[in-house]
C-alpha cells in the first residue's frame, strides 16, 4: 500500500530545509531534505546549533568543577552524565595506584539517582514522542508524572533539571530522612501507570500505523554506526553495560533487558517502555537492600578526597549505560588539577549518524517518527 | 583475549613496521593504547575488523588530541562477540595531520572523524565527505588545539563576554 | 473582567482603548515553540498540567513565527544558532515581544568565559523585553517572568510618545 501510494506521488527533486527551528520537540536540529514529492531520498542532518565548548571547557576547569557542565550535555538525563564522568575520574585514581574508597550509602544513592533518572527520561521520551506523532494526551501525563521524579531530585539535590549532586567520590548531600517512603510511595503509583501508558499510546492503532515497520535497522548496520543502548536493543541485541560491564553496585541487582525484535521505531520505542519497569525493579531492591542493611542510618556518602583533586598521571576510558545509549569519558590526565584532553564519546551523536542510511525512500513525515525512536537530545550530539 | 596478546596478533597478522614499540612518553592508560604507524591504520583497523580472534565489530571512540609536539588519533575499539576491548594511537605531525580514513571499516568514524577534522584538523584520506560538523561552515581555526585564540568578531557579532 | 468589576454603575460602561488592547494583548500571548536547551525542558514543564500557562493565555504554542507574538528564547544561542535567531524574530509580526529565559540567553550562562562558539547574550542580536534569571529558572520563575511581561504590556501606549 505504501509503495503503491510513493510511485503515485513521483514529482521533480526538490530541496526542503527543516529545522533548526521546527515543531518537533528534539532541540535545534537541522534536516536537509532531497524530497521527491513526499518521498524522501536521502535527509541530511546538519548540527552544530548546539555547541557549547564542553570539552574545551574541560580543559579549563578543574576536575570537581566540570561536574555542572557534564550536567548540560544530555540535560535529560543529567545524573547518568555525572555519573559517568565521576566515574571515569575515580577510574584514573585507581589506575594510578590510589584507589578512592566510596562509601556504600553513596553507592546505592547513586544507582538510585541514576535509574529515577532514567525513568524521567524515558518518561519525556515517550511524552515528546507521542506529541510529535500528534498525541498529546500521552505529553501531559508523562509531564505530571515527570514532575513527582522531579520532586523527589529536588528533595536530594536541591534542583529540578541539573542538579550538581553526583561529586568524585560519593554524592554531595545526604538523603532527607523520608525519602525512601516518598520514593516507595511513588514507584507504588507508577508502576500500574505503566500499563496506562501503554494503552494510552503503544497499543493505538494510529502510533502503530506510523511506527511499525518504519526505518528498520539490521543488528549488524546498527553495531557499525555504533550504536547502544535502547536503539541497539530494539535491534534485538542484547547488549547493556549496566549487566555486561557492571560499574559501581550494579551486580548487586536483579533485573531483566528488554529486546525488540525488528529493529523498526515501534520496537526501539517499545525498549524503552519495558525499561520502565526495570528501573522500578532496581530501585526497589536498592532501597530494600539499604534497608536491611541500616544503611538508612549512616550518613556517610562521600569517600576521602582532597579539596583539590590531583589524579595520577594516566589514561583512561570507561564507559556507562546512560538513559540514550554507552555514555563514554576519554580523560587524558597529565597530574595536575586540570584534564589535558576530556573527550566525550555521545550516544546521540552516533545515534544520529545513521540518519542518512534509515531514512531513504521514507516520506517526509516518518523523519519525526525516526528522530522520536532514536530519542535524540541536541546539547549531547553537540556537546 | 588479554591486552597483550591482542598486540601480539596485530604484530604477527599486519605488515612489518605497522604496529610501533610503545614509546617512553607513554602515560599509562587503560586500555593499553597500542601505537600504530600512520601509513598502516587502514590496514590495521581492518585486521582488526577481519581477524576471527580479534573481531572488533565496534568503534567505541575516536578521539583526536593535541599533545603540543604532535596530534594524535585514537581509537577505541570493543568486540561485541568476543568481549574484549583495545585503543590503538596514531601519531601524526603537527603541520601535516594526515591519516586514511576507517570509514570502510566503521560506518559510525564517518562523524567522528569529521569532528576531529572540526576541532584539531586532522585530515583524514578518503573520507566521503570532510567537512565542518559542530561549528559553522566558515570558521576559522581549530578550537582543540592548544594554540586556539578566540576571534573578537563572527559575523558581526562580538563573541567574547 | 477584574479591571471593569465594581468600579461603574450597572448601565455605564467606561474604558480607554488603550486599556482593552493591552488587555487583549497581554491575555493572547501566543509563544513560539523555540527550545533550544535545557531551558526549553523547563518551558515545557511550564507549560504542562502542573504548573499551567495555558491560564494566562499562552497555551498556544505555534510552530511558525508569522503566527506568533512571544519568542522565549529558553536556552543557549551559539553563534551558528544566532543568525537564524535574528531572522526567525524579524519573520514576526509586530506587535511582538522577547523573553530570555535562562541565564544562557541573558549572558552567556556558565559559558560565559571560555565558550569560543556562545552568544553572550540574545540581545546582542534581538531587542529583549524581560529577562528571567536561573539555570534552569523554576517554571514558576517563566510564569513570573511572563507576568512581568504582561505589566510591561499593560503599560504601553497606542498614542506617539511625545
Amino acid at each position: 500500500m505504501r509503495q503503491a501510494v510513493a510511485r503515485e506521488l513521483r514529482s521533480d527533486e526538490m530541496i526542503i530545509n527543516m529545522g533548526p527551528q521546527h515543531p518537533s520537540t528534539h532541540g535545534v536540529l537541522r534536516l536537509e531534505l532531497k524530497a521527491d514529492g513526499e518521498i524522501v531520498e536521502e535527509a541530511i542532518p546538519h548540527i552544530g546549533y548546539l555547541h557549547r565548548d564542553f570539552e574545551k571547557h574541560a580543559e579549563k576547569l578543574p576536575y570537581p568543577q566540570i561536574i555542572p557542565y557534564t550536567d548540560r550535555m544530555d540535560y535529560i538525563a543529567a545524573m547518568n552524565n555525572e555519573l559517568g564522568f565521576c566515574l571515569a575520574v575515580e577510574a584514573l585514581f585507581e589506575r594510578g595506584g590510589k584507589p578512592i574508597e566510596i562509601p556504600e550509602k553513596g553507592q546505592y544513592i547513586r544507582v538510585i539517582v541514576a535509574e529515577l533518572n532514567r525513568i524521567a527520561s524515558h518518561l519525556l521520551a515517550f511524552g515528546t514522542y507521542g506529541m510529535d506523532i500528534g498525541a498529546f494526551t500521552p505529553f501531559l501525563y508523562a509531564f505530571r508524572d515527570r514532575e513527582q521524579v522531579l520532586g523527589l531530585f529536588e528533595e536530594v539535590s536541591g534542583a529540578r533539571l541539573l542538579y550538581n549532586y553526583i561529586r568524585i567520590g560519593g554524592v554531595a548531600r545526604d538523603l532527607t530522612p523520608d525519602f525512601h517512603h516518598k520514593t516507595r510511595r511513588f514507584l507504588d503509583y507508577f508502576e500500574p501507570q505503566i500499563d496506562t501508558y501503554n494503552d494510552l499510546l503503544s497499543k493505538n492503532k494510529v502510533f502503530l500505523e506510523r511506527t511499525r515497520g518504519v526505518a528498520v535497522m539490521s543488528a549488524e548496520q546498527a553495531i557499525s554506526y555504533g550504536w547502544t543502548g535502547p536503539n541497539l536493543r530494539g535491534s534485538g541485541v542484547k547488549w547493556d553495560l549496566r549487566k555486561d560491564e557492571p560499574y559501581g553496585i550494579y551486580d548487586r541487582f536483579e533485573f531483566d533487558v528488554p529486546v525488540g525484535e525488528t529493529g523498526d521505531c515501534w520496537d526501539r520505542y517499545f525498549v524503552r517502555m519495558e525499561e520502565f519497569r526495570q528501573s522500578v525493579r532496581i530501585v526497589r531492591q536498592a532501597l530494600h537492600q539499604m534497608e536491611s542493611s541500616g544503611l538508612l542510618q549512616s550518613d556517610e556518602i562521600m569517600g576521602k578526597v582532597r579539596g583539590t583533586i590531583r589524579p595520577p598521571a594516566g589514561v583512561v576510558y570507561s564507559r556507562t549505560e546512560a538513559p540514550r545509549g554507552d555514555l563514554g569519558f576519554y580523560i587524558v590526565c597529565d597530574g595536575t588539577e586540570y584534564p589535558q584532553r576530556l573527550k566525550v564519546r555521545s550516544p546521540c551523536f552516533t545515534a544520529l549518524s545513521a540518519m542518512q542510511e534509515l531514512s531513504r525512500g521514507l516520506m517526509v513525515a516518518d523523519m519525526i517518527a525516526i528522530i522520536g525512536s532514536i530519542d535524540i537530545v541536541m546539547g549531547e550530539v553537540d556537546r | 583475549m588479554t591486552e597483550p596478546e591482542i598486540r601480539d596478533r596485530l604484530v604477527a597478522q599486519c605488515s612489518q613496521g605497522a604496529i610501533l614499540p610503545e614509546g617512553d612518553d607513554a602515560l599509562s592508560a587503560t586500555p593499553v593504547e597500542i601505537r600504530v604507524h600512520a601509513s598502516y591504520l587502514a590496514e590495521v583497523a581492518r585486521v582488526c575488523r577481519g581477524d576471527s580472534e580479534l573481531h572488533f565489530d565496534s568503534l567505541m571512540c575516536l578521539s583526536a588530541l593535541d599533545r603540543g609536539d604532535a596530534l594524535s588519533v585514537v581509537y577505541h575499539l570493543h568486540s561485541m562477540s568476543l568481549r574484549h576491548r583495545a585503543a590503538l594511537r596514531v601519531d601524526l605531525p603537527r603541520a601535516n595531520p594526515v591519516v586514511e580514513t576507517v570509514c570502510g571499516v566503521w560506518r559510525t568514524a564517518e562523524w567522528h572523524e569529521r569532528e576531529a577534522y572540526d576541532m584539531l584538523g586532522v585530515r583524514f584520506e578518503g573520507h566521503p565527505d570532510l567537512r565542518r560538523i559542530l561549528l559553522p561552515n566558515d570558521w576559522v581555526g581549530y578550537p582543540l588545539r592548544k594554540d586556539y585564540e578566540t576571534p573578537t568578531f563572527y559575523r558581526g557579532m562580538k563573541v567574547p563576554y | 473582567m477584574r479591571i471593569l468589576q465594581d468600579q461603574f454603575d450597572k448601565n455605564v460602561l467606561v474604558t480607554t482603548v488603550d486599556a482593552v488592547v493591552n488587555w487583549a494583548r497581554l491575555s493572547s500571548l501566543w509563544p513560539m515553540t523555540f527550545g533550544l536547551a535545557c531551558c526549553a525542558i523547563e518551558f515545557m514543564a511550564t507549560a504542562a498540567s502542573h504548573n499551567d500557562l495555558d491560564r494566562f493565555g499562552a497555551g498556544v504554542p505555534r510552530a511558525t513565527p508569522r503566527q506568533s507574538d512571544l519568542i522565549i528564547v529558553s536556552g543557549t544561542v551559539t553563534l551558528k544558532m544566532a543568525t537564524r535567531v535574528k531572522r526567525l524574530y524579524e519573520q514576526m509580526a509586530e506587535p511582538k515581544y522577547v523573553i530570555s529565559m535562562g541565564s544562557c540567553a541573558t549572558s552567556g550562562g556558565p559559558y560565559w568565559q571560555h565558550g569560543y562558539s556562545v552568544l553572550k547574550g540574545v540581545d546582542r542580536v534581538i531587542p529583549v523585553d524581560v529577562y528571567v534569571p536561573g539555570c534552569p529558572p523554576r517554571p514558576e520563575a517563566v510564569i513570573e517572568g511572563l507576568l512581568k511581561l504582561q505589566d510591561k504590556i499593560r503599560a504601553t501606549t497606542l498614542a506617539k510618545k511625545s
